[in-house]
């Protein structure tokens, strides 16, 4: 495989570039710097999948294309499916000896959002892995169907007045916590699931190269800010990304072979989630008497999953 | 290297059989299926066939109907040859993604063991999921036979794979009438058939990797209706000739003559009775019966329902007097689907004959030569007359009362 050095992050933001700059996604949309940290982290070759989904429309608007690199949407639900059919027929090809270039071994890799992550596409990439693919799928997790002007997904948090789940005079907005999807597709027994976040491009980046080192499927959860929905300045996109991380809101770690959990970050000062949850325009209804429950609460239970996680690695499970 | 599967030259297939070998000898680079009845033995039997070294695709046995025809669309624009089966409920479930595969130009080929829709709940065969599939931009194949399902299959390849065409074919075949009814198919050998399908040519494809393609991108009030204007184009203008083509190839290859329009018994006919499926062997009997007796009463098949031949229909049907079309599927509101069809191909023409609609075989009810002798009767009085001497539109086969409308 042939893997990118990364030194620094000049050095890395100037490698081969296969996802242009000129796209119509918001500025300050965490997308486009995943998207490109996941590219630039192989030289090798590329065959991407989209789900409908804000990358999808506003990559790939007839007559243009971001894509630098071969790139298939078929629908809301089937971007994993799409590149896993795309990974059959390469094998296949293979097999015949039919392939145009016998040497070279793209990677298969499908992007989709909380909502065709969590939500309508569910069934098809837990059939992808169940099949065992050699495939990676990463969730663009912005926590709302960004793409329809923000209504709740099963990754909404608790609390996120979304537009589906407004907060109002009798209601605190989204009533459900999110769904725990690292646990669900850890327990497909994938060989690696790992959580990032684009403001820890190192971590990312390693774990991006570790997914491409491993031959089966590969889930990676990213963090994705939305300015939009979260209700945030665009140009503070990295820094609410690290109120996520150093308070814990959303952990990095990784799952191998389905059960061995590793913790990958540790903050040395652990931010209290309140400043996390202040930072944004969907919380602020919060910040009130009659809701403010809610705050110890999602501490609580940040608290209580980091606890979680660190016994689950000591314990090498 | 898949093994060469020895076959004599006429086997005793079922439809789903039949279906089965000619994917195997098209060697399709990558199947993805899920099981339904009455579809289920096509993918057991490639799975049979690959347990046993005759295959040496890929085969994806997918969650449910659209995770399937998710992975054919996918494999089809990787570049290389793709086919499935399904029937029914799961035709129903992958619906949305045939408008994919149309609208983005993969020649996947689709059998589809014809069965009815629920509610309620119901296995055996009528034309529902054919009838719902007619406008998702697909090339349809109607079969009556195995032996028709084995060659149909052969040629869907061929034709949808053309760079002037590049467009999916569904190959239509009764569920258990045809898919669980064995009969006698006449078969090619294993290079012969591969022959006539030819080797995949890849176009677009996103395995070229020095020629990246953006697939499935979007398009609105812009581009998409010229898009579609193009898509129907290709359909419209293509299909008919290539198939035409593939049909003279296979009489050389065969014996068997097939046509865009089967016409049975219809040089002077005065009446006839226009179906689909298996129905058209039993109207043929029928039809054959009458004319030992005097009586010119033909029979006309659709072999291709879509795109639909509107001048050829016109033209077979041009010296009768009275019509029946016959819909195996349940109108819901309106008249059938085929009666909707044919007055189409008759109108504007010089034809003045009475055309009638008999819904019938609706969740697997046979159709029997009784029902289909009073329709021919019905329409000798209808020709006699000049007009409908019926309702336009009746339920024949049903129990109860007769039912009927305009």
């Amino acid at each position: 495989m042939s893997q990118v050095k990364t030194k620094n992050l000049k050095n890395f933001s100037t490698s081969a570039d296969r996802f242009e700059g000129s796209n119509l996604l918001c500025p300050g949309c965490a997308h486009s710097i995943i998207v490109r940290e996941v590219l630039n982290a192989t030289n090798d070759h590329l065959i991407l999948g989209a789900s409908t989904g804000c990358l999808e429309v506003c990559t790939a608007v007839y007559p243009h294309t971001s894509w630098d690199v071969s790139w298939i949407h078929i629908g809301f639900e089937n971007g994993s499916s799409a590149i896993a059919g795309a990974e059959a027929m390469h094998k296949a090809l293979k097999n015949k000896g039919r392939l145009k270039q016998p040497d070279l071994t793209p990677k298969f890799v499908t992007f989709g959002g909380d909502g065709a992550t969590y939500d309508i596409g569910f069934q098809w990439i837990s059939g992808c892995f169940e099949r065992g693919h050699n495939m990676m799928y990463v969730c663009l997790d912005n926590e709302v169907y960004a793409n329809t002007g923000g209504q709740r997904s099963s990754s909404t948090p608790i609390g996120a007045s979304a537009s589906t789940t407004p907060a109002g005079r009798i209601s605190y907005g989204e009533k459900r916590n999110k769904k725990d999807i690292m646990a669900i597709m850890a327990a497909h027994g994938a060989p690696y699931v790992a959580q990032v976040a684009p403001n820890k491009w190192r971590d990312m980046v390693a774990k991006v190269q570790k997914g491409f080192s491993i031959e089966g499927p590969v889930f990676i959860n990213a963090m994705s800010a939305c300015t939009t929905e979260w209700k945030f300045a665009p140009e503070d996109t990295i820094a609410i990304s690290d109120l996520a991380t150093e308070s814990l809101v959303f952990p990095l770690y990784e799952i191998i072979d389905g059960t061995k959990l590793n913790i990958t970050y540790r903050p040395k000062n652990v931010l209290p989630v309140r400043d996390y949850l202040g930072a944004q325009g969907r919380f602020k209804h919060l910040f009130t008497k009659q809701y403010e429950y809610i705050i110890d609460e999602w501490q609580s239970r940040v608290d209580a999953k980091w606890e979680y996680l660190q016994r689950r690695e000591d314990a090498c499970v | 290297m898949a093994d060469i599967f020895e076959l004599r030259d006429y086997e005793v297939w079922d439809g789903n059989m039949a279906a089965s070998h000619a994917l195997r000898q098209a060697q399709v680079d990558v199947v993805a299926a899920y099981p339904i009845t009455p579809s289920t033995p096509i993918v057991e039997n490639y799975g049979n066939f690959m347990a046993n070294g005759y295959i040496d695709g890929e085969y994806i046995l997918a969650e449910s109907e659209h995770g399937a025809m998710s992975c054919c669309i996918g494999a089809s624009a990787a570049g290389g040859r793709v086919a499935t089966a399904t029937s029914s409920q799961g035709f129903a479930l992958m619906l949305e993604t045939l408008y994919s595969a149309s609208g983005m130009r993969l020649p996947i080929i689709l059998n589809v063991v014809n069965r009815a829709i629920g509610a309620p709940l119901n296995v055996n065969g009528d034309h529902s999921d054919m009838y719902m599939g007619r406008d998702s931009g697909w090339i349809q194949i109607d079969c009556y036979n195995p032996q028709d399902v084995y060659d149909m299959n052969l040629l869907a390849f061929r034709v949808s794979e053309d760079h002037d065409i590049r467009l999916p074919t569904m190959v239509h075949q009764d569920g258990f009438m045809t898919s669980h009814t064995a009969q006698r198919v006449k078969t090619l050998s294993d290079d012969v058939a591969y022959n006539f399908i030819g080797e995949f040519k890849p176009m677009n494809d996103m395995l070229d990797l020095d020629h990246p393609v953006t697939h499935g991108v979007q398009t609105e009030e812009d581009w998409h209706f010229e898009h579609k204007a193009r898509q129907h184009h290709a359909l419209m203008s293509a299909v008919i000739p290539k198939i035409q083509e593939a049909f003279d190839e296979l009489k050389v290859l065969s014996g068997r003559q097939y046509n865009i329009v089967e016409s049975y018994n219809m040089n002077d006919a005065e009446v006839a009775i226009v179906c689909m499926g298996s129905s058209v062997e039993t109207a043929l009997e029928v039809s054959n019966e009458l004319l030992a007796k005097g009586i010119k009463a033909g029979v006309v098949g659709i072999r291709v329902f879509r795109p639909f031949p509107l001048v050829e229909i016109a033209d077979a049907l041009k010296s009768c007097k009275a019509i029946a079309t016959l819909d195996r599927s349940s109108p819901n509101g309106t008249v059938g689907a085929l009666f909707n069809e044919i007055a189409g191909a008759l109108f504007n023409t010089n034809t003045h004959a009475v055309l009638t609609n008999y819904i019938y075989g609706l969740g697997g009810r046979d159709l029997t030569k009784a029902s289909l002798h009073t329709i021919y009767r019905e329409l000798e009085s209808n020709a006699e007359s000049g007009n409908v001497t019926t309702p336009l539109q009746q339920f024949i086969g049903l129990r109860g009362p007769k039912l009927s409308f305009f």
